[in-house]
């Protein structure tokens, strides 16, 4: 088993453990599907990414591309362009330096930007990644290796996902609740930080 | 609804011919919206519906708006009709993905009324950016 696919596995199982979970923060301000959209992508991901493939940029683009077809919701255009347009930064690299994961998150970002056109602030996805790339910027700058600013961009990440309660949805299905979204954290927000916290984990372990 | 026809003049050599892919959530409503737009246009066949999942669940699923942009793309470009949310960054994802991506384009149009126009005037020959202004016409006009 490849180390990336290794890593595609435990944000698979990551994203399993939690699909009530994050069904049900869907169900507050969704569709109720975030959990069950996620866990069917994920499951298709590692049973469609060859587990020998070594090469990390094209692990994340059929991660991306799977994700596409299989997650159904918003959640697929946005995680399946993130993934692939991470997957163009280390395209044919076997390993990832820190200066990779902080071009990777940018590219993540940027991608999931162009697609969903929401900016920070607008309780999605963003509000957990958009801090956690500052944050690990800021580390590595602070010459902070992989892990330990993988650790500091959990934590912004998780400010990221309490600020989300404290807003008012404009982007997606939440924005139908107006105000009715406040006081709830937005599941996308979630899973993003759940799956920084695995790939964190998985770098550190 | 205002339609401009030129002739059904379906298929015929030199002619313009546009495709059209429906795109939404649900794949009877995709299948459906296309049974209904190709009984208005007779003879058009250009059509594709690239509704729900793989396994026929509620969902959008890029890939497959791909192979039906590719399957009805004569050349002259493919103008696509959403039903919401997330079937337009679908779409939006498919089309980047493609090569030519200048030439699909999504009508900013309620998809029935949408694809009824686009069937008729792509069976005309009309081109894309005729097409599209006239599909986008539709979204203004009340049903009452």
């Amino acid at each position: 088993m490849s180390r990336v696919y290794e890593c595609l596995v435990k944000i698979s199982e990551t994203i399993t453990e939690n699909k009530d979970f994050l069904t049900d923060l869907d169900r507050e301000i969704g569709d109720a599907d975030h959990g069950i959209n996620m866990t069917r992508g994920f499951h298709a991901v590692v049973e469609k990414v060859p587990s020998d493939l070594e090469d990390i940029g094209a692990a994340l683009k059929k991660t991306g591309m799977t994700l596409l077809s299989t997650v159904g919701g918003a959640s697929g255009p946005l995680y399946g362009t993130a993934y692939m347009e991470a997957g163009k930064v280390v395209a044919g690299k076997t390993t990832v330096t820190a200066e990779d994961i902080k071009a990777m998150l940018e590219a993540a970002i940027a991608g999931i930007q162009k697609r969903g056109k929401a900016v920070k602030g607008e309780k999605t996805m963003l509000d957990a990644l958009m801090p956690a790339l500052d944050s690990y910027t800021a580390a590595i700058e602070g010459g902070a290796d992989m892990g330990a600013a993988l650790d500091e961009a959990c934590k912004a990440a998780n400010e990221g996902v309490e600020f989300t309660k404290t807003i008012i949805a404009t982007k997606g299905r939440a924005s139908y609740l107006g105000e009715r979204s406040i006081g709830h954290q937005d599941p996308g927000a979630t899973s993003a930080t759940l799956t920084l916290e695995t790939i964190r984990d998985f770098v550190k372990g | 609804m205002q339609v401009r026809v030129q002739s059904l003049n379906c298929g015929k050599d030199g002619i313009v011919m546009v495709g059209i892919v429906i795109v939404s959530h649900s794949w009877k409503i995709a299948e459906g919206v296309k049974d209904l737009a190709a009984q208005m246009a007779p003879g058009f066949d250009q059509i594709r519906a690239a509704g729900g999942l793989e396994d026929g669940e509620i969902g959008t699923d890029a890939t497959r708006i791909m192979d039906a942009i590719q399957e009805v793309d004569q050349g002259d470009g493919v103008v696509i009709l959403c039903d919401l949310g997330s079937a337009i960054m679908s779409a939006e994802t498919a089309i980047e993905l493609l090569d030519d991506a200048e030439h699909y384009r999504i009508a900013d149009a309620p998809i029935v009324e949408g694809a009824i126009v686009a069937a008729v005037e792509a069976a005309g020959g009309e081109d894309l950016g005729s097409i599209i202004a006239s599909a986008e016409e539709s979204r203004s006009e009340s049903k009452l």
